[in-house]
């Protein structure tokens, strides 16, 4: 058995006959004695079908399963190809009576060996990107065929590195997973991978023995590991992993595009909880129908200091641009109990979570609230947003958020920023003192989030983080499921909505009362959106 | 000559597809326009110049036109780093 251990690019397991690739190498002279016009013209000829294969690697990429934004790799290889700097280091080299093929491979190198000293890891990654430029303008020098990775059969395949080029064009059903010695995760090929849904394993150091091609491999991109020849029991484990996975894919993925509704037509919004920008992909590959839950506390935990409106407003605006025209609800930050950043300078405390946290801070730190809030507004220029504020539990508290936002409104206004004067600012109710006067507080507030993980420990007196309390912690007791009712009518009363963003949004045997009440939204991690509507759209509320 | 400086807002800085849009906009005009990184110069021509310069987010880069239709380039210059850094 040979076991190898790498870095994943893609999640799941992929079981398969092995195929090894050894790509062939070129032997190129370094003679000195060639015409330079005669391997000028060799060059420029190579060249041109190099960009003519290029184009045309783009227009496929573009009109199959890869995005565009994929196949604008093609687009970037083809002005590497034609690139000043490029063309001339080739001149050069030809000049000192270097054939065009030795000109191409040493100036790629070059080129390449410049990337690859860059500290930067994207920037080191497009080493490989020049290095299969340059090879294949060689290949069309030397009138070999484009190096073109033949697959019959589903399989898996091992090579030292492949180029994006080669993996685009394998027929997508065939490729069940691919594993390579070199690369890395952040090449171009590791995207691709990503955005196929293929589990890929880069970086292994040390190779498969040509002797293997044609076994049983593994690949596990939970542990990082490939396996070649496993004993029989291991392998049915995994067999049976990659078909339960595939199974279960296949099942969700029918449900993408279709309505969160029941049988008897009744619908509900279901949106994602994601805690960063770039986790929106993520929401949108889901098919989920907004953000029902951004937290905005990231931004304050990955920094060393304040962050400022600039770099607040730019991760809002990418994610509300990404997005539109799906709405998005940003929570303004919940720093404090298990949320510490040190730069806050907060003092220890004996019960955190009754304390010192989130809004509270802002009371006393009102810039704070500004800042964010200036960034936001901002950020609403670009899209949907709408905003929420945490730990709320008097109509007062929430008199002072608005007055600090009409400021902000009027400051943003003096600036001459555009905004969105009326971006809703809701409240999260997750202490049962803002749902007991949620009737008060829906005058006031554009919408409800209800937050259930909090309103939970609260309620109930348990600690959240205590397991000694988790038996005791009834996650359906009656007291909460009546806190969440009595927020709904309320809401309803005034025509604002409601939503759920802790995790019983996602607890399936709960959909059913949520949907009685009346709930309007249902926000949970972009995994459960799937999951979640296949409940939905199996419920009858009439019977 | 022209000369304007400008900061970029993308979070992953001048990577290979804005480059990539810069250069296709900048061979359009017969003037030389280089873009500037502290003591790093790129020609606005050739992607691996501009891309050897690592400019990040939060760096300022100078762009300087010079020659034939620099008026006309340089405004294109900053339109395409507004739109796309």
């Amino acid at each position: 058995m040979t076991e190898l251990t790498g870095k994943s690019v893609f999640e799941g397991v992929a079981v398969g006959k092995l195929k090894i690739i050894v790509h062939q190498k070129v032997e190129i002279s370094d003679r000195t004695d060639c015409d330079p016009e005669n391997e000028k013209r060799r060059f420029f000829e190579g060249r041109e079908k190099t960009c003519e294969y290029l184009d045309s690697l783009y227009r496929r990429a573009l009109a199959g399963k890869v995005g565009g934004a994929e196949a604008e790799i093609f687009s970037m290889h083809k002005m590497m190809a034609e690139d000043l700097d490029f063309e001339d280091g080739v001149m050069a080299s030809i000049a000192e009576g270097h054939t065009a093929e030795y000109a191409v491979k040493k100036t790629g190198e070059e080129l390449s060996a410049m990337f690859a000293s860059m500290e930067d890891s994207y920037m080191k990654a497009r080493a490989a990107d020049v290095a299969d430029v340059a090879g294949q303008i060689n290949r069309n020098i030397m009138g070999l065929s484009s190096e073109t990775v033949t697959v019959e059969e589903p399989c898996i395949l091992f090579a030292e590195d492949f180029s994006p080029s080669e993996i685009v064009k394998i027929d997508s059903a065939k490729l069940l997973g691919f594993v390579t010695s070199g690369g890395s995760p952040n090449s171009h090929t590791a995207i691709l991978a990503r955005t196929l849904g293929i589990p890929a394993i880069v970086a292994t150091q040390e190779g498969i023995s040509f002797e293997c091609d044609g076994h049983t491999a593994v690949i596990d991109c939970d542990g990082g590991k490939v396996f070649v020849d496993l004993p029989a029991a291991e392998l049915k484990k995994y067999t049976d992993r990659a078909k339960a996975l595939a199974a279960a894919k296949e099942a969700r993925n029918a449900l993408i595009g279709k309505p969160n509704e029941t049988l008897d037509g009744k619908r509900i919004e279901v949106y994602c909880n994601i805690g960063n920008s770039s986790d929106a992909d993520l929401a949108v590959k889901n098919d989920a129908g907004g953000i029902g839950l951004f937290r905005s506390e990231f931004l304050y935990l990955e920094s060393d200091d304040y962050p400022t409106e600039e770099e607040q407003f730019e991760q809002y605006r990418s994610t509300v641009e990404k997005m539109n025209p799906k709405p998005v609800i940003i929570r303004t930050m919940d720093i404090g109990a298990d949320k510490q950043a040190d730069y806050f300078g907060l003092d220890k405390e004996d019960n955190p979570a009754l304390g010192y946290r989130s809004l509270r801070i802002c009371f006393d730190r009102p810039e704070i609230m500004e800042t964010q809030l200036a960034a936001l507004y901002r950020a609403s220029a670009y899209g949907n947003l709408s905003v929420m504020i945490p730990m709320i539990i008097s109509e007062s508290e929430l008199d002072w958020v608005l007055d600090v936002a009409a400021k902000v409104r009027k400051n943003l206004t003096e600036r001459g920023v555009a905004f969105n004067e009326k971006m809703p600012i809701g409240i999260m109710i997750e202490t049962p003192a803002a749902a007991i006067i949620s009737d008060v507080l829906a005058k006031k507030a554009a919408f409800f989030s209800i937050g259930t993980n909090d309103l939970t420990q609260y309620t109930l007196a348990v600690d959240r983080q205590n397991a000694k309390l988790e038996k005791i912690c009834d996650k359906h007791h009656p007291a909460l499921l009546r806190l969440i009712e009595t927020t709904v009518k309320n809401a309803h009363k005034e025509g604002k909505w409601v939503g759920i963003c802790g995790e019983l949004g996602r607890d399936l045997t709960l959909t059913e009362f949520f949907l009685r009440i009346g709930v309007d939204e249902l926000s949970v991690s972009p995994a459960y959106v799937l999951p979640l509507r296949e409940k939905i759209r199996s419920l009858d509320l009439s019977k | 000559m022209i000369q304007f400086q400008y900061t970029i807002t993308d979070p992953e800085g001048i990577h290979a597809r804005p480059a990539g849009l810069l250069v296709n906009e900048a061979k359009k005009f017969a003037c030389a326009i280089t873009v500037e990184k502290g003591d790093k110069k790129g020609d606005a021509k050739r992607i691996f110049g501009l891309m050897s310069l690592v400019a990040k987010k939060g760096d300022v880069v100078t762009v300087t036109c010079d020659g034939e239709g620099e008026e006309e380039a340089a405004a294109k210059m900053k339109e395409v780093l507004k739109n796309n850094l």
